[in-house]
């Protein structure tokens, strides 16, 4: 009788000491850090950062560094809209300002975010299936998707890009393109948006599809490589695709398309994972991954647009880069030419963002969310 | 998109709390049959010399028990164990798996009456698939199963869940029983249930058993987030969409005996189609992800003794298992029906054949030894339409080999094995995983300080590994065939307080607590991505845990009241270790993911006349999810739930009835066990059952 009852006691000890209740939840709230000294006089505000986040986790979030206080905050975006359910959303991919307002494309939530990029403050989501990226003309956005129309086969389907009016944030047109439709580049009335079939390993897409913006049609196709993905533009209208490669016997490279021609005119045999133009430099890195070897090559680089030769072969120069777990995101502030490189460590972990200074110095360096990845900068 | 690769991870370490813990541990022990059980069942016929003290952690549920328990599956009523964490996708057909002592779910050995379940596609087995209408006993060993005659497969896991279905018991003259049950509850639950036993004649009876389960797996669920004032920030609800079930299962088995052998066969059928409810995440408050499994296997196992002094056991099993995927979620999209997300048209064909051989012998009436030898084969075809690239089609010859001894010096009991695995794959694509050679040891010992006393004490030591699974090697873009076994040494120790009271208003206690240490190296994780059905692997380099098992039984009675109070508490920390290429991740020494500090259950019955009143309470405390640093960010409220259920039995016409209501989370509380699979809020059940 005594054991029952001291059982009893006891157990009911043990409930009310470990068994802590359920609080009600919170909306996520930031947290805010000094990471660098206030800076004056400059033109840009700051910039936004995209972080991710895991599949299945609703973990995109977005982090703001406020150069003018030297402040970087983490997640911000739910606690500027706490209304909106479910926060972001899941799988960030893009993040672009254009005029007034800041879009973030989240990938596995299918839709567009439009927020006010001063005030942070939720205007519009959009909603467009397994988008991928962002690019404006015009007063146009448009966003390249995986989607495309059902077919008999499982992903036999061709992707598309749709365009956004940004003043009315409505949906008006889409084309369909090649598979799985990635980064894109805009010159004059042309687009060019390319494509790496990646659901159709290994028949990987090898195409950049030129759509002509006023008709809103494909006028051709490039045949360029397999599995392509980023896209940048230089001063002279050369245009630069990178292939990821298929992992195991075609490694990644660099090629360049003649805008006017729209044809390849040159592949410069360098590996690419990321690219960002930056004036006539293109600084990049790869994390050339092998299944072959289980392993990842990492290399930096910063190729001069004007001769595509490449002038450095390090982008980090004090050694700080063998800290770095896996390179992910990569961005040049236009304004300081300060380089920001995101660590995405295992991908399941929270991340870094590293600042460097112009000549490759380790300034700073800040844990961001999950995934940190895209870089888009706020003018005063 | 080609993103999730896998690195390693790492850590952990571990303070313990205070010490005043480990007083306060809650015991708890679900333990043996009692005498409370109103249905009596026999031991199956077992041939064995002489009843061997268990020297090694063991829980079970059983009997009656195990039928009063708001429980549908085997997962479910593996909760109220201690150092057992359920990973629980939500939905009714939302996949189960059941980790213990956080060393993850491919470390459980999960054993249908007697012979392996396994799964060498992705070595994890369903838990929910396993329904509790036809079983006896559901028991859970740490370590392994205290018994030296046992298959080499016995010996080859950390921990071992043992399901036994019920051996049929005929009361005098009866040579026919049958059972017909019926549940029907929330969510549109329908479950008919039948089951025959025949007695040929003494020696020679069969069983049959059918059983369907159909849910519309609509529930609602919640999620609700307030602003620091405390004002509404918003507050959702809405209905669970595809998790809905269709399942069936048959099986039939015949058991005899004569002389000095026993026997008993078994065939087994499964069959189901269910939505795999996918995450709720922002704007995706719903997918179309379909399953279709067909789940066969045949089983038998012979027992001889062929003399006073040698023994031996022959078992044999062949399995075929089929699974369906299906993703083609479309939506409309500027008058188009477009693609949501990657596309998927499946389907796995997996056959095993599994035989094994045990030889025991007594050296000595105290000494006695054991060899066993099994042989496994595992094959994985699989058709996938839309996608090129080859398929693996692997093929892995397994060899195990355990050498067993066990001696009886009184007061103290010991028992040491050593395992031996020899692997080898081929595949017809890709490149095949290299041959592997691995032993791995064990020791036990059990000291009881006064003979035939309360107490026992018992240490142990086991090494042991798993093998990576077909996924973890040959995934497309996620595989990676050079991964190594994923090693586990684990270290215990504990005791049992166990005493039986005659003529006091206590009729039992049963109290036993064990420490332990584990170091898991080369871990592989596997997390699940935005559909259950493919995972992310990680390939954890170093985990470390500690905890504290502690479980109670009580048995009293007042007159015809009985109660039964059962109690269990865990402590554990798990910490992550791992380097990637020497550098130490941001989740360093952080507890691993939806790992709980503290968990509990309480299990309480009443008895009177025909009436049972049965009350059980799971809680699963606080802990981080699947981002997996432990920052406010990733943060997870505790859970609880609280059921429970009346039952009263009566007999007409030599027919028994039995007729019983729930109500299981009683406090309608929203949860989710893995982050965004929401879990259904408060449910009713109600349960008709017949004896012919």
């Amino acid at each position: 009788m005594h054991f029952f009852s001291l059982s009893m006691t006891l157990f009911s000890i043990c409930i009310l000491v470990f068994t802590s209740c359920r609080d009600d939840a919170y909306v996520y709230l930031s947290e805010s850090k000094q990471v660098a000294p206030r800076r004056i006089n400059s033109k840009i505000k700051g910039f936004y950062l995209l972080n991710e986040g895991n599949m299945g986790m609703n973990r995109a979030t977005i982090d703001f560094f406020n150069y003018d206080t030297g402040e970087y905050f983490t997640d911000t975006y739910s606690e500027k809209n706490p209304e909106v359910v479910k926060e972001l959303g899941d799988v960030g991919n893009d993040i672009e300002i254009y005029g007034s307002k800041c879009y973030a494309v989240i990938n596995c939530s299918n839709y567009v975010e439009v927020f006010d990029a001063q005030s942070g403050i939720h205007i519009a989501s959009i909603d467009i299936p397994n988008c991928r990226y962002i690019k404006f003309h015009d007063g146009k956005a448009y966003v390249s998707s995986y989607s495309g129309p059902v077919g008999l086969s499982p992903n036999a389907e061709h992707g598309f890009v749709a365009e956004i009016d940004t003043t009315s944030l409505t949906l008006t047109r889409k084309v369909i393109v090649g598979y799985q439709p990635e980064e894109m580049v805009i010159k004059e009335n042309k687009l060019y948006v390319a494509n790496s079939g990646g659901y159709r390993v290994p028949n990987y897409d090898r195409t950049v599809s030129v759509i002509d913006i006023p008709s809103f049609e494909i006028i051709k196709t490039i045949d360029v490589g397999i599995n392509l993905h980023r896209m940048e533009i230089d001063k002279r209208g050369d245009i630069y695709v990178s292939s990821r490669g298929d992992y195991y016997d075609v490694s990644p490279n660099l090629y360049v398309i003649d805008s006017d021609s729209d044809e390849v005119k040159q592949k410069l045999d360098i590996p690419v994972s990321e690219l960002c133009m930056m004036g006539d430099s293109l600084y990049y890195y790869s994390t050339a991954y092998s299944f072959t070897t289980g392993t990842n090559e990492v290399t930096y680089g910063i190729l001069d647009t004007r001769d595509k030769q490449i002038v450095s072969h390090k982008i980090i120069k004090d050694g700080t880069d063998k800290d770095i777990m896996m390179p992910y995101g990569l961005s040049v502030n236009p304004e300081t030419k300060e380089i920001y490189i995101t660590d995405a460590q295992n991908y399941v972990v929270t991340g870094y963002l590293y600042c460097y200074s112009p000549d490759g110095v380790l300034k700073w360096k800040t844990p961001a969310g999950n995934i940190p990845a895209h870089i888009a900068y706020l003018y005063k | 998109m080609t993103r999730k690769r896998l690195f390693p991870i790492s850590v952990h370490k571990i303070l313990y709390r205070s010490l005043v813990c480990t007083f306060l541990y809650v015991p708890i022990n679900v333990c043996a049959q009692s005498a409370l059980d109103s249905i009596q069942h026999i031991q199956e016929v077992v041939i064995t010399a002489k009843p061997f003290k268990e020297v090694i952690p063991i829980q079970k549920l059983s009997g009656i028990q195990l039928e009063k328990l708001s429980a549908m599956n085997v997962a479910d009523a593996l909760r109220y164990f201690s150092g057992v964490q359920i990973k629980d996708f939500g939905g009714m057909g939302g996949l189960k798996t059941v980790n213990v002592r956080n060393m993850g779910s491919h470390h459980v050995g999960v054993f249908y009456d007697g012979i392996e379940v396994g799964n060498a596609q992705n070595g994890v087995v369903d838990l929910g698939k396993f329904s509790l209408d036809n079983m006896e006993e559901v028991a859970l060993y740490n370590g392994q199963k205290s018994d030296i005659f046992q298959s080499a497969k016995d010996f080859s896991s950390a921990s071992a869940v043992y399901m036994r279905t019920k051996r049929p018991h005929f009361e005098k003259d009866k040579e026919t029983n049958i059972q017909l049950r019926y549940r029907t509850g929330s969510i549109q639950l329908s479950n008919p249930s039948l089951q025959i036993e025949h007695r040929f004649n003494s020696n020679l009876k069969a069983t049959v058993n059918a059983e369907h389960i159909h849910s519309n797996g609509q529930y609602k669920f919640r999620y609700k987030r307030l602003m620091m004032n405390g004002e509404v920030a918003y507050d959702t609800t809405a209905i669970r969409k595809n998790s809905d079930i269709d399942a069936y299962r048959i099986e039939t088995a015949l058991f005899g005996a004569s002389n000095n052998t026993s026997w008993h066969a078994k065939l087994y059928y499964y069959g189901s189609d269910r939505g795999l409810p996918g995450a709720i995440v922002k704007n995706v408050f719903g997918s179309g992800e379909r399953q279709n499994d067909k789940n066969f296997f045949a089983q038998g196992s012979l027992i001889r003794e062929v003399n006073e002094k040698y023994k031996f056991k022959i078992n044999a099993k062949f399995a075929y298992d089929y699974t369906h995927y299906l993703s083609r979620d479309s939506v409309e999209f500027l008058n188009d029906y477009v693609t949501q997300k990657m596309q998927f048209d499946n389907s796995y064909y997996q056959q095993d054949v599994y035989l094994s051989t045990v030889h025991a012998y007594e050296i000595k009436p105290w000494w006695n030894a054991s060899v066993s030898v099994d042989f496994e084969y595992n094959k994985l075809n699989a058709t996938m339409r839309g996608v090129n690239t080859p398929f693996t089609f692997p093929q892995r010859y397994t060899t195990l080999a355990a050498f067993a001894s066990s001696a009886d010096l009184g007061r103290i009991k010991l028992q040491a094995n050593v395992l031996g695995t020899f692997v080898t794959e081929t595949v017809k694509n890709n490149v095949a995983s290299p041959d592997k050679l691995e032993w791995a040891p064990a020791v036990f010992m059990n000291y009881e300080p006064i003979e035939s006393g309360p107490f026992n004490f018992r240490v142990f030591y086991k090494r042991i590994f798993r093998m990576p699974t077909f996924n973890d090697l040959y995934y497309t873009q996620i595989g990676y065939s050079q991964l190594k076994p994923e090693f586990t040494d684990q270290y215990n120790l504990g005791f049992t307080y166990n005493k039986v009271f005659h003529h006091a208003f206590l009729d039992k206690i049963h109290f036993q607590s064990d420490m332990y240490y584990a170091r898991i190296t080369n871990k592989i994780i596997a997390s699940p991505t935005g559909s259950s059905f493919r995972w992310m692997m990680t390939n954890m380099g170093l985990v470390e845990t500690k905890g504290v098992d502690t479980s109670a039984e009580i048995l009293a009675h007042v007159n015809h009241l009985k109660g039964r109070l059962n109690l269990s508490y865990s402590y554990s920390k798990a910490q992550d270790f791992t380097k990637i290429n020497g550098l130490k991740m941001s989740s360093y020494g952080d507890q691993i993911p939806y790992t709980p500090w503290h968990s509990l259950s309480v299990i309480g019955g009443l008895q009177f006349l025909q009436w049972g009143l049965n009350y059980s309470f799971i809680y699963v405390g606080e802990r981080y999810d699947g981002a997996v640093n432990n920052i406010e960010r990733n943060h997870v409220e505790p859970w609880y739930t609280h059921d429970l259920s009346l039952d009263y039995s009566f007999t007409t016409n030599r027919i028994k009835w039995r007729i019983s209501g729930e109500v299981n989370n009683l406090l309608n509380q929203y949860y989710d066990v893995v982050l965004n699979y929401p879990m259904p809020g408060r449910n009713y059940r109600l349960a008709l059952t017949m004896n012919l």
